[in-house]
């Protein structure tokens, strides 16, 4: 058993470390299996606002990943082909930058998050899980039956989109964007937790009647989470994408929800490094597993399995002492 | 005779065909202690839920503050000043203890919008906080966790609560249920006290407690409210003492004055 602070803190630099080793080693495959993990540990950290502080089971995530892959996509199809996105009443262009990309995968998945929020948030239980799965749902047929962008055979980007100062080609510089991206997702989601936002989230999580009788408003309350939550995420969709060159309507399916909620049930829910630890598991799993049968999901569920009748504090909760319980000594 | 701090008149509330409230009217003036007795099942909860805003009554009207409220969603009606403690615990149990007060201060005198700074940060909300575990007795259990408390500890922070949310009206749904002599005595003293900070409507079983504490008294049966007056018209009522009292057994009739 060690510290919760250390182990976060390895869990953090490992990620880096491969990547350097990796460099030095000239083996740039691994260098996009680390960027694949802090990407999913972005969306990830993104579900874990909803779902750990909030304590709202979405199944719908895989929109707000999908939207900023498809952010993406559009944005960058319209400048490789130099056809405008909108020419009336205003011009818009599409775009190669991802600053701009990001902006607007953000506000797309903030907006879609915020509309969704509002209907979905009235239920609670098993009726906001199925109620994000069926927006989810027609999220993934509308994105199969629009042709304009791909349909179903999806939407290829020739290049990757261009940061200033960088070269996003190199995988170790779009590795570096990734991870800082995380960083600061991780520096934000830790910042929240722990502001009077997060403890009125918190608290309603955990007794609603006690957030109402202090005076606060869950409902409100929630569906600010949940548009950050999708903001987040669809920062992770948008680059995801860009790490592909390639969005089609998988990213927007509900396997793709459920895999980001795998993300933070394997590394420990409410836990701020529980999704970098289950993303880092769920690809370490698939590419070891992965080389001796295309059935490697089994023993990843057996692991899943393990984890909630075990170890409700995930793999976060197993390595490490929790904080509060090593507060109390 | 002061204005009064709380004014239900003629609530009315069905759930099919029983009447949960039916045309309850009483008030809540300034400084004191007004019980609010019945036997179960005589639609107490159902009053205070709807006092709250967590019912929706079908008729009548809530007054708060010379303020028509019976529309006003419940958390407004909290951040007035309108403060509850529950029957069973409602605590958020994996926070600690001052964090659980500071929620109500955060709501009064704050804001949840706040996403960065550190909520428990020292300053006058977190002071105020303190200052009503203190009240209670549980300044040294601060720090602790919700979950590690005893049910005696439960129930104060229960007051400390609603004490850190700068109330202008306390509800309290049973706030002895479930204590010991000693833990009731203690409650009782702290009860008397909060009373001059803001008047407290006390819903609870223990006539002990209640005798001890009550200016007024009103008592609910099957939804009506079939008497209000001092302790002792309370303790002379006939229509009282059939519904109720009769359950406890005859005890010194002749001294009907506390």
């Amino acid at each position: 058993m060690i510290g919760a602070r250390s182990l976060d803190a390895i869990l953090f630099l490992a990620l880096p470390l491969v990547v350097l080793y990796a460099m030095a080693a000239d083996q740039p495959f691994t260098i996009t299996l680390a960027t694949k993990v802090a990407i999913f540990a972005l969306a990830g950290t993104g579900l874990n606002i909803a779902l750990g502080l909030g304590g709202l089971v979405s199944l719908g995530h895989a929109i707000f990943f999908g939207i900023g892959g498809y952010a993406m996509g559009i944005l960058a199809s319209h400048a490789q082909s130099y056809t405008p996105l909108l020419e009336s009443p205003f011009l818009i262009e599409g775009t190669k930058s991802m600053p701009l990309i990001w902006l607007t995968a953000m506000s797309a998945g903030a907006l879609a998050a915020l509309l969704i929020g509002a209907l979905s948030l009235r239920t609670s239980g098993v009726y906001f899980i199925m109620i994000t799965l069926a927006f989810g749902q027609m999220f993934y047929y509308f994105a199969i039956s629009w042709p304009a962008y791909g349909g179903e055979d999806g939407l290829p980007i020739y290049l990757r989109n261009s940061f200033p100062g960088l070269d996003t080609l190199d995988p170790a510089q779009f590795f570096a964007l990734a991870f800082a991206l995380l960083a600061l997702a991780l520096l934000f989601a830790a910042r929240l937790a722990h502001a009077p936002f997060g403890l009125a989230l918190s608290a309603a999580r955990q007794s609603e009647s006690r957030a109402i009788a202090a005076g606060l408003s869950p409902y409100r309350l929630r569906l600010a989470a949940f548009t950050l939550s999708g903001a987040i995420t669809a920062l992770a969709g948008a680059l995801y994408a860009d790490l592909n060159r390639f969005v089609s309507p998988a990213m927007l399916s509900w396997q793709t929800s459920g895999e980001i909620m795998i993300f933070v049930i394997l590394g420990g829910v409410g836990r701020l490094f529980g999704p970098l630890a289950g993303a880092a598991l769920y690809i370490l799993m698939e590419q070891s597993l992965g080389q001796f049968t295309e059935f490697w999901q089994i023993p990843l569920g057996l692991v899943l399995l393990a984890v909630v009748l075990f170890a409700r504090g995930g793999l976060i909760g197993l390595l490490a002492r929790s904080e509060r319980e090593g507060e109390n000594g | 005779m002061a204005e009064p701090v709380l004014c239900v008149r003629d609530l009315g509330k069905s759930f099919g065909a029983l009447k949960a409230s039916d045309a309850i009217s009483l008030d809540l003036f300034p400084g004191e202690i007004h019980a609010l007795i019945g036997p179960n099942g005589a639609g107490k909860s159902t009053l205070i839920a709807q006092i709250t805003g967590r019912l929706a009554p079908d008729s009548g009207s809530i007054r708060f503050l010379g303020r028509e409220i019976t529309h006003v969603p419940a958390p407004a009606r909290a951040r007035m000043g309108l403060a509850q403690s529950f029957q069973i615990t409602a605590l958020a149990e994996e926070m600690s203890a001052l964090e659980n007060a500071l929620l109500g201060v955060i709501a009064a005198q704050s804001s949840p919008w706040r996403f960065f700074t550190p909520a428990l940060r020292p300053g006058p909300l977190r002071a105020r906080a303190e200052a009503a575990l203190a009240r209670v007795g549980l300044a040294e259990r601060a720090r602790a966790q919700v979950a590690t408390l005893s049910h005696g500890e439960r129930r104060r922070l229960e007051i400390a609560a609603a004490l850190a949310q700068s109330p202008r009206a306390f509800l309290m749904d049973e706030p002895m249920a479930g204590l010991g002599a000693d833990g009731t005595q203690a409650l009782t003293a702290l009860l008397s006290e909060l009373r001059h900070e803001a008047p407290i409507l006390l819903v609870e079983h223990d006539m002990d407690a209640v005798f001890a504490l009550a200016d007024r008294i009103s008592v609910l049966d099957y939804g009506r409210l079939i008497a209000s007056g001092t302790v002792a018209e309370i303790r002379a009522h006939p229509e009282v003492r059939r519904a109720y009292l009769g359950e406890y057994p005859e005890e010194n009739p002749g001294e009907e004055t506390p």
